[in-house]
């Protein structure tokens, strides 16, 4: 692995150029690198990231199944990763234009990772740079603890898909009420609650303090609760228990393993705290990726073929451009492509915005021909799409943006399978070109792990219990033993989970068309002393 | 097995009486009107995801770089430590991590490969995304172009049969091969690592190679037989050499000069002919009530028994694969074995007496070690192996080994199956015991079990 050729690099600082003249933003700096094949069968495991911890099932084959990427929902293989300075990957025998291509793909990852909001928490950080010293930390441990090193991070993993990415991007854009704890549980809890004071006492105490604050800003409120206390010493009890009982819940099971969990929190587990919360910041890291894949190969894609056709440097190479982006933006007759249909919703975005689309007038008009013939000139186009790209995850993405013009445009449907018994082969055919069907279709596909909830309530006697709120579909029963044991082994006492099994009836072979039987029922299953049973609800 | 055939083999037995207490269980598999199609359809590697957003990603769509070729080939160095490991693992009280034998199944059109590699999967809640979609289709997905709703826009067949049948050797050798690559790897973890019993070490190997002598040496001077073409071309380049040749038109053989070391003679040579060691006899029942894990199970274990004979023969093993129900037929590679859907009644006689058919025929008793590992799930219709035994017992005279493993379901009583009964009943497994090994287990057995049940079907 190496830098690219100072030559390169300069065509590359120029594609920049062109890229910001059209409005892409992004820091100045980055690394580009050129590998081999063998670079990348090391560092394809690790996500292209070089600085990755060692994991031993990094060197296995891992079993490629389908859906595999519910279990690695870190969207590998990306050819260029979000840290800074950014860094791509080169094929080392690419020809320069298309190295021009690729860099201008690379631009639009590079200005999707930096503008668009869901990876905000990604936004201060070298991850480069973290990878290393979690590396260096964990490879320090290893000497120390020896083995079960490797078993904490394999535990670990086995629940770093349950983060909780959303609570940690929310903290982020959490604005302060400008009150402290304290001064809202007097207030808001304290005085009605506990003291049950009348209107005007409480009125009264709320001018005592604005007036301790106008006096002196820094240490009104200190002394207004000094006065309180004296007042009433329960108040400092008061809200310590308050805060104990209403503390901010552990964001998720990982957290609330660190937190909570007695065996981690002995003195000499301590040291495993570190590694699960490197499993769980390295898993949050990658969560808008996979979340975000649609927009983000669209958008890349959308740059790539804008820049590249601008570009006058590269004159001569129009038809091996074509060729190579055609594979990469053409629809599959049967199949889906990211990067496509990512592509043809921008550009259809950026086309309704420029005739005005997205206003209430466009909404209000009911007559197919006018709304075809609907164009206002607005040359918003480009700024719309850009406000997208900021504010948008691919749910969001499709569930506003794949409407029945697009559908229709697009000549999109939803395409399925089944088997011909007579001649035996598999038929494909349209199953439906309803927007809706598809938009459902592509729902389906996205990446969605199962929502699986600490109760504390129910944990009693030191039993960890999990709750798997149910959505549609079972969890993989394979699974279940070796995940709910490495918790058992965090959790260091018995772990419960509650979930669904469905019970399925096969449609009869003889009726066409039935739709086989599913009964659910609650079952939970226990893990203790790394045995498993299960017991119905 | 034709309904007829299958149903007068059926009444002979009732009219014996010979069906008491299975009659059940006879008759369901009586009125079993399946095929032995190839496949579960839902195993179909070849069938395109129809809703895969994941797998697409830049180096593969941009630059042509495929991740994913080589992990293979750079983890092989380390599997010994990811063993050792893994052995550690069940020391510390936590389960195996590594899984071998585990078939994955690549290959682009009629290649199929059978490659087995050592691997491992990360465990994780996550919804099961298998969970109602029906066999057929894969729960629906995008599509693209022309075509009204309904409309069938293209087929594929179920299992693409390789083209060009009657070539013979030429197409599935390739599978066959990436097979071995990967399956004698697995040979040496398994005879190393899960200490399975090394044959070598027995000292009743026989050689590798035999010699056969030929007339294929050319010696000048002398020999045993003449090569008047050799010998004549070597009399012309010396003629040329000695300037007696003067028009190359105009040959008068008369006027040649011949020395004696121009006489070209083949001359009787030792030649080292390779010879495969091991001829090995996969069979398996593919009756109806083999559905499901039972299957499963002894084609998982016939592959590991292969890998580890692959290894302890140095790759000198040729296999042969056999199916029966009621009613005996060869397969030609191992992706039909495998992949044939179970239906039919059971008749395991049949089975054994084609394996003698094949080995009288080609009389391949005298050149091989012949081994052969039959899996069953205990259920055989001649329930006091009237016919079973005399045909192994004719197996017995030929045979280094006879593997029986029978994969009792989950439903019967341990130990009461039908084969198990007749074999103990037979006393076969004490008279021979060095050649007949017998193995039950439950059909859902984890694979330590499996090894283990190697060792003792293969154990000297």
């Amino acid at each position: 692995m190496q830098l690219i050729d100072q030559k390169t690099k300069r065509i590359m600082e120029g594609c920049k150029e062109r890229a910001r003249d059209q409005g892409l933003s992004f820091e100045d700096e980055t690394l580009e690198y050129v590998v081999s094949n063998r670079d990348m069968i090391e560092l394809m495991p690790k996500n292209m990231i070089p600085t990755l911890y060692d994991y031993w099932v990094h060197d296995v084959e891992v079993l490629r199944e389908q859906g595999k990427y519910e279990l690695y929902p870190s969207n590998p293989y990306e050819t260029v990763i979000n840290t800074r300075p950014a860094i791509s990957f080169y094929n080392d025998n690419n020809p320069d234009w298309l190295n021009v291509m690729i860099f201008y793909h690379v631009i639009g990852h590079i200005d999707f990772f930096q503008n668009n909001l869901y990876f905000r928490h990604t936004w201060d950080d070298d991850l480069t740079g973290q990878a290393l010293a979690d590396k260096r930390l964990i490879a320090r441990l290893r000497s120390e603890h020896g083995r079960w090193v490797d078993y904490v991070i394999e535990f670990a993993r086995g629940i770093d898909n349950l983060v909780g990415y959303f609570s940690e991007l929310g903290k982020l854009n959490r604005t302060e009420s400008g009150c402290s704890a304290r001064v809202d549980y007097y207030f808001d809890y304290f005085l009605q609650a506990v003291k049950q004071l009348k209107i005007s006492d409480y009125v009264k105490q709320i001018e005592e303090f604005n007036q301790a604050l106008k006096e002196d800003r820094e240490r009104g409120e200190q002394n207004f609760f000094a006065e309180v206390i004296k007042k009433s010493p329960e108040f400092a009890a008061a809200f310590e228990k308050y805060r104990q009982k209403y503390q901010a819940p552990s964001v998720d099971l990982l957290q609330y393993l660190i937190d909570q969990s007695v065996f981690l929190n002995r003195e000499e587990n301590k040291w495993m705290q570190s590694v699960i919360e490197i499993v769980r910041s390295t898993s949050i890291y990658f969560q808008p990726q996979i979340r975000t894949k649609i927009m983000n190969e669209g958008w890349a894609s959308y740059w790539h073929e804008t820049l590249f056709l601008q570009d006058d440097r590269i004159r001569g190479h129009e038809v091996d451009f074509a060729r190579v982006n055609a594979a990469v933006t053409s629809m599959p007759r049967v199949g889906l492509n990211p990067y496509a249909l990512g592509m043809r919703l921008f550009y259809g975005l950026e086309e309704n915005a420029e005739r005005g689309c997205y206003s209430y007038d466009f909404d209000r008009l009911h007559d197919i021909e006018a709304r075809k013939k609907y164009h206002r000139n607005t040359a918003a186009g480009r700024d719309f799409i850009f406000k997208v790209r900021e504010n948008f995850s691919d749910f969001t993405f499709i569930n506003s943006f794949v409407d029945q013009d697009f559908v229709d445009r697009n000549k999109l449907f939803v395409a399925d399978r089944r088997l011909n018994k007579e001649r035996m082969v598999w038929e494909y055919y349209v199953k439906s070109r309803k927007s809706e069907d598809y938009r459902q279709m592509l729902f389906a596909s996205l990446y969605h792990p199962p929502r699986i909830e600490v109760v504390p309530e129910q944990s009693t006697d030191g039993i960890l219990y999990l709750n798997h709120r149910q959505e549609g579909k079972p969890l993989v029963k394979e699974y279940l033993a070796n995940t709910l044991l490495g918790i058992e082994y965090l959790w260091g006492a018995p772990v419960a989970l509650e979930t669904s099994d469905a019970e399925v009836k096969p449609a009869s072979e003889t009726e066409e068309e039935t739709e086989p039987q599913v009964s659910w029922s609650r079952v939970r299953y226990h893990m203790k002393k790394r045995r498993l049973s299960r017991e119905k609800v | 097995m034709s309904r007829e055939r299958r149903e007068t083999y059926f009444r002979q037995l009732q009219q014996q009486g010979r069906l008491t207490g299975q009659l059940e269980a006879a008759r369901q598999e009586l009125q079993d009107e399946r095929l032995h199609l190839p496949a579960e359809p839902k195993c179909d590697h070849k069938l395109l995801p129809l809703a895969d957003l994941y797998s697409s990603n830049d180096f593969a769509m941009l630059q042509n770089l495929e991740p994913g070729k080589g992990p293979l080939l750079s983890s092989i160095r380390s599997i010994d430590d990811l063993l050792e490991r893994d052995r550690l693992r069940e020391q510390d009280g936590f389960p195996r991590k590594i899984k071998v034998g585990k078939l994955v199944k690549p290959g682009r059109g009629s290649q199929d490969k059978v490659v087995v590699v050592p691997t491992t999967v990360e465990e994780k809640f996550i919804h099961d995304n298998r969970f109602l979609q029906q066999e057929e289709s894969g729960g629906g997905g995008g599509g693209h172009g022309e075509g009204e709703e309904g409309e069938v826009i293209g087929e594929q067949p179920v299992h693409q049969e390789g083209e060009g049948e009657g070539s013979g050797a030429g197409q599935g050798e390739g599978g066959s091969h990436e097979m071995d690559a990967t399956a004698y790897d697995l040979g040496r973890i398994l005879t190393e690592k899960f200490q399975l019993p090394n044959l070598k070490e027995k000292g009743k190997k026989r050689s590798l190679t035999r010699y056969v002598y030929d007339l294929t040496d050319k010696n000048r001077g002398f020999g045993q037989v003449l090569d008047k073409k050799a010998t004549l071309r070597q009399i012309v380049k010396t003629n040329i050499a000695l300037d007696n040749l003067p028009d190359v038109s105009d040959i008068d053989p008369t006027r040649f000069l011949i020395a004696p070391r121009d006489k070209i003679y083949r001359i009787l040579s030792r030649e080292k002919d390779y010879e495969s060691q091991a001829l090995v006899f996969f069979i398996r029942d593919y009756s109806g009530s083999m559905a499901g894990k039972a299957t499963e199970l002894v084609v998982t274990q016939h592959i590991l028994i292969y890998s580890w004979l692959l290894y302890q023969y140095g790759g000198q093993v040729e296999t042969r694969f056999l199916l029966h129900d009621t009613e005996a037929t060869e397969v030609k590679d191992f992706y039909t074995y495998y992949n044939s859907r179970v239906a039919g009644g059971t008749q395991v006689a049949a089975g054994y007496r084609l394996i003698n058919k094949i080995v009288e025929e080609e009389s391949l008793a005298a050149d091989y070690n012949i081994y052969v590992f039959h899996g069953t799930d205990g259920d055989d219709w001649d329930r006091e192996g009237r016919e079973t035994l005399p045909e192994l017992k004719k197996m017995l005279d030929y045979a280094s080994r006879i593997g029986i493993t029978i994969a009792e379901h989950n439903y019967a009583s341990p130990g009461g199956t039908e084969v198990e009964n007749y074999l103990k009943r037979s006393g076969l497994l004490e008279q021979a015991e060095d050649l007949l090994r017998l193995d039950s287990m439950k059909e859902d057995v984890p694979e330590e079990r499996l090894i283990e049940g190697i060792r003792k079907l293969v154990s000297e």
